[in-house]
C-alpha cells in the first residue's frame, strides 16, 4: 500500500465485517518519532484458533478466492521500520459482554522504509460513506498537532440525517482539514 | 472554524431534501473496496463518484455504495453500475478522472463509456 491510511481503511473494513458498532482509530506519535496505530472494535471477535491464523496470507474470510493480504500488508509496513504488529481478540461466544478485536501496530517514522501516513481524511470520509451507522472515534496526535473527531457528537446534532450524506461528508472533510491545518 | 452549530445549520437545510431522496434512486454505483481495490486506488475513485454525483445534482437518483472483492482483482479498481431494467455495466481499471467521465456521459448522458468497460481493454 502506498499510504498507511489505505492499510487503515482496509483493516477497519474487517471491523465492519465483524459487525462492530463502535470503532476507535488512533494514531499517536511520541517525541522519539515512534507511531502507534490502534484500531479497536466491539465486533464479534475471533477465537484463539482463528487469531493464530490471521497473520497468514493464506487465511481469509473472503469467499472470492483463497488469499487475504490485509493483515500481512500491515504487518509488513510496520516490521519494515523495526516495529511490530499485535492483535488481541475476544470472541462473542466466550466473552459475550466484552467481545471485540484490537489491532496494534508500531512504526519508527524516522526509518527510511516508513510508509507515509497519507490522506487520513479520505479514509475517514470513505468509512463514513460506506457505513454511516457505525460510530467512529478518530484520534491523531503528534508533538505537532492533535486531531480528534467523535461521530457520536455529530450524530447527536444530526438526529436521523445519515453521516453518509454528501453534504455531511463535505463538512467532515472541512472539520478534519481545519484541525490538521491549524496545528501544522 | 467548523463548528457543530454549523453542522446543525446544514442539517436544517437538508431535512426536506433527504426525505425526498429515500427510495427514489434507480441507479446504483458499486465500488469494490476490498484489499485488492484499495491497493489499486479505489479510494479516490469512490470519492470522485460521491463528489461528482452530488455536484451534478443526481443524489436523488443515484446511490453510491461500497462492496468487498468482486473477484477480478487484476482489473481493480472495479466499478459496477446497476440501473433498473438495464444490464449491469462493469468498468475496470478506474481512476478519479474516469469516474467523473462515467458520471457525466453514462449516468447523466445515458451513454456507456465503452473505453473503460471490461472486455474492451
Amino acid at each position: 500500500m502506498k499510504e498507511l491510511s489505505l492499510n487503515i481503511l482496509d483493516i477497519t473494513q474487517n471491523s465492519i465485517t465483524a459487525r462492530a458498532k463502535n470503532i476507535l482509530i488512533s494514531l499517536v506519535e511520541n517525541d522519539d518519532g515512534w507511531l502507534t496505530l490502534t484500531i479497536t472494535d466491539d465486533g464479534c471477535g475471533m477465537s484463539e484458533e482463528t487469531l493464530r491464523t490471521v497473520m497468514d496470507p493464506f487465511y481469509t474470510t473472503r469467499t472470492t478466492r483463497k488469499v487475504g493480504m490485509g493483515i500481512p500488508l500491515l504487518k509488513l509496513a510496520c516490521e519494515q521500520t523495526g516495529g511490530a504488529l499485535n492483535i488481541v481478540s475476544k470472541d462473542e461466544k466466550n466473552y459475550p459482554d466484552e467481545h471485540g478485536t484490537t489491532v496494534c501496530a508500531t512504526f519508527d517514522t524516522k526509518h527510511i522504509d516508513m510508509t507515509p501516513v497519507g490522506d487520513m481524511i479520505s479514509t475517514i470520509e470513505v468509512l463514513l460513506q460506506g457505513h454511516p451507522e457505525v460510530d467512529y472515534l478518530y484520534v491523531h496526535k503528534t508533538p505537532r498537532f492533535n486531531v480528534e473527531m467523535d461521530t457520536k457528537e455529530l450524530r447527536a446534532v444530526l438526529g436521523d440525517i445519515s453521516l453518509g450524506e454528501p453534504e455531511i461528508l463535505q463538512w467532515v472533510r472541512g472539520f478534519l482539514g481545519e484541525q490538521y491545518d491549524l496545528s501544522e | 472554524m467548523k463548528s457543530l452549530a454549523e453542522l446543525a445549520a446544514i442539517k436544517a437545510k437538508m431535512q426536506d431534501k433527504v426525505a425526498m431522496r429515500e427510495g427514489s434512486g434507480n441507479v446504483r454505483v458499486v465500488v469494490g473496496m476490498a484489499t485488492c481495490g484499495i491497493a489499486a486506488g479505489a479510494r479516490p475513485v469512490l470519492s470522485a463518484f460521491v463528489e461528482a454525483v452530488s455536484a451534478a445534482g443526481l443524489s436523488e437518483k443515484v446511490t453510491v455504495t461500497q462492496t468487498g472483492c468482486i473477484g477480478i482483482c487484476q482489473y481493480e479498481p472495479v466499478v459496477e453500475i446497476f440501473e433498473d431494467g438495464k444490464e449491469k455495466v462493469t468498468y475496470v481499471k478506474m481512476d478519479a478522472d474516469k469516474a467523473k467521465r462515467v458520471v457525466e456521459e453514462h449516468i447523466k448522458g445515458g451513454k456507456i463509456v465503452t473505453d473503460y468497460v471490461i472486455g474492451n481493454k
